[in-house]
């Protein structure tokens, strides 16, 4: 089982992300997915600036590969795509059919991001002919979705040609918006946001009036209200998922990396808090939180 | 040239071709109305729907809402029925396909078809794929739940042989207006109805809550899912599989608890978070759209009463009749507002993300 580090969701100022990929280069992650996905207007760094913190890593020996933007709209967006599509040097991961469209015309091997609309065998096979190399997987879906899925004969039959990857642990992305979600709770428009997103390095939460954290607010993104926790799943995952992806925050991501490596086959399990769930990958509601008994754990 | 090289070209090119179209007076622009039953596709048929889109009984469309829908029976009787008044219909089948129930999105294909409808509104490649092998001659048309929302993602659907595009409720008029000089495939808009603020399509808001999505089960929010409480001062709390959405007093009207609509607390303040409770409306953007040559402007509601549908279509009919015979001319009449007023959530109406300020 591969790990890999998912691209940074919030908008954090320059440094903390050199920090953070600094940390990231001496740690054993085995992967590492760069660059911004969730609105262009966060530049703190530049694709100049991605490009050489993936050659760093790269040089430290992980594998790297851009992120691009999941909701494109503007013409300069696209422009902006195209550089990432061009580097010549790293896999890219697309997270709109847009970017596809560009990396097919170079016939490039890319990541299938989890915004993507693969929910069936037919759809997985046309992406993979297109050239998708791994596939990360919808938030929505369940483990048994997964099972069923990869035991399909049309999928099995080609299993060696592509990887499958979850998001595991951190804020799920659940929707993209044409409005700023960030910039309306501060009560300004989108055009004079002030990239306000920065003074949230773990977005905004939203709580219900009787006190349940129901969302995130990422700027243009709602994410889940819970932390998402597969940590006590990873067991269950041999054979159907080949790299966990788990998503920065502003502490203890490689905490939590080296937690989940010693857990992978579930000899160290973790009691999940209170603000965590994994309703998703158990076929629940998404906010769920079933916590595993040790009888479990034995089975 | 591929699309997304042509986007980012100086668009006045596109101006003078574009004027050009425009001169010709080939604009012609379509009003395509929802029909979730037989009255209310009558009703749509006879206000003056140019076209009319409904969805199979089941999980393959994203109304799958109990007592709506059509069968295979009523389907071949609705294509009767809207070509003998000359209009199209068509078919949303845009829901992603099951692994194990594939068949289901397959077989509606081959009944679609069968019934001699004139479009198909899809939004999974395996269905475009499938739809576009097997009747190749059968109209595709995008569904805005593929998310399509720039000229690099209508280029990709190209190979599905997609000829029009319904676009995502997340696109200001600017962003509109540049798609429409820089693609040759046709596009739709939402003109009227429930405003749905997030991409269609990437939404997992509703799953997030209740395990069930418009991508996975063919709805949001889903009624079986839904719980009144009364308060202790006479109000009423709405809650969604047990997450309380908003908290209405006594002389509010309580409105149903679409997830994105309630009223929730960020920092120390209690508002809608995400969306108001309104309906979109874009009678004020219509000369616009109609400049831009937009092919269809689409009224959502296929959840709505036959009664909603007729009046609805009226007052669409009558707008965009005007519109073009005298685009320049044109101005929204009050007594067109008065009725979309009344037939809006919480009586507000807005533009949506087509006017920048919303945003």
């Amino acid at each position: 089982m591969q790990f890999s580090f998912g691209p940074i969701l919030y908008f954090w100022p320059r440094q903390q992300v050199e920090a953070f990929y600094q940390e990231v280069a001496a740690s054993d992650v085995d992967c590492v997915y760069l660059g911004e996905t969730v609105c262009s207007k966060r530049r703190e760094l530049k694709f100049e600036d991605y490009f050489r913190i993936a050659q760093m890593l790269r040089e430290a020996g992980k594998q790297v590969c851009l992120s691009t933007m999941t909701l494109l709209e503007a013409p300069s967006e696209l422009r902006e795509l195209r550089k990432y599509c061009d580097n010549g040097e790293f896999m890219v991961e697309a997270n709109d059919v847009g970017a596809i469209s560009m990396l097919a015309e170079q016939k490039l091997p890319f990541v299938g991001g989890a915004a993507l609309q693969i929910y069936n065998q037919h759809s997985l096979r046309k992406f993979i002919g297109m050239g998708m190399k791994r596939w990360v997987i919808p938030a929505e879906l369940s483990r048994d979705w997964l099972a069923e899925l990869l035991s399909e004969p049309m999928v099995d039959s080609v299993r060696d040609c592509f990887e499958t990857e979850l998001l595991a642990f951190g804020h799920l992305p659940l929707a993209w918006s044409g409005r700023c979600f960030t910039a309306r709770s501060e009560n300004r428009a989108k055009d004079q946001c002030e990239l306000c997103c920065i003074k949230y390095p773990r977005g905004r939460k939203v709580t219900s009036q009787d006190g349940t954290e129901v969302f995130v607010l990422n700027g243009i993104q709602t994410q889940s209200g819970s932390r998402y926790n597969l940590i006590n799943q990873l067991k269950d995952m041999h054979g159907l998922v080949d790299m966990v992806r788990l998503s920065p925050e502003p502490k203890d991501s490689l905490l939590w990396l080296r937690r989940f490596q010693m857990n992978q086959d579930g000899t160290r399990p973790l009691q999940l808090a209170k603000f965590e769930s994994n309703g998703y990958w158990l076929k629940l509601a998404g906010l769920v939180q079933v916590q595993e008994t040790p009888e479990r754990y034995e089975s | 040239m591929p699309l997304f090289l042509r986007a980012v070209k100086d668009i006045s090119d596109y101006n003078c071709h574009y004027e050009c179209m425009f001169m010709a007076g080939i604009n012609k622009m379509e009003l395509l109305c929802p029909a979730g039953s037989m009255p209310a596709l009558k009703a749509a048929l006879e206000n003056g729907a140019d076209a009319v889109y409904v969805g199979f009984k089941g999980e393959t469309n994203a109304r799958h809402f109990a007592g709506l829908n059509l069968d295979m029976p009523t389907l071949r009787e609705a294509v009767r029925l809207v070509h003998s008044y000359g209009k199209k219909i068509h078919v949303a089948i845009n829901t992603f396909a099951h692994v194990r129930t594939w068949d289901h999105w397959r077989q509606a294909v081959d009944d679609a078809a069968a019934a001699g409808v004139d479009v198909l509104i899809v939004a999974d490649v395996a269905v475009l794929a499938y739809a576009a092998e097997r009747y190749p001659k059968l109209e595709l048309h995008l569904s805005v739940q593929a998310s399509a929302t720039n000229a690099a993602a209508i280029d990709f659907y190209k190979q599905f042989h997609v000829t029009r595009v319904v676009l995502p409720r997340v696109l200001s008029m600017q962003q509109v207006r540049a798609l429409a000089r820089t693609t040759d495939v046709e596009l739709e808009v939402f003109a009227f109805g429930s405003l749905c603020i997030m991409a269609e399509g990437r939404c997992y808001l509703s799953s997030y809550m209740t395990g069930q999505s418009p991508n996975t089960a063919g709805a949001c929010s889903p009624a079986q899912f839904v719980r009144w409480d009364e308060t202790a001062d006479g109000g009423l709390e709405s809650r969604l599989n047990g997450i309380l959405i908003d908290r209405f007093a006594a002389d509010e009207t309580a409105g149903y608890p679409t997830l994105c609509k309630g009223r929730f607390k960020v920092g120390d303040d209690t508002y809608h978070a995400l969306e108001e409770p309104t309906s979109l409306n874009t009678l004020d953007l219509l000369p616009e759209l109609y400049r831009e040559g937009i092919a269809s402007l689409k009224i959502e509601g296929r959840q709505r009463s036959p009664a909603y549908v007729a009046q609805i279509t009226r007052v669409w009919r009558q707008a965009i009749d005007h519109v073009m015979s005298d685009p320049e001319r044109f101005t929204v009449a009050d007594e067109w507002n008065v009725v979309l007023a009344g037939l809006s959530e919480g009586s507000q109406t807005t533009l949506g993300a087509y006017h920048r300020k919303w945003k």
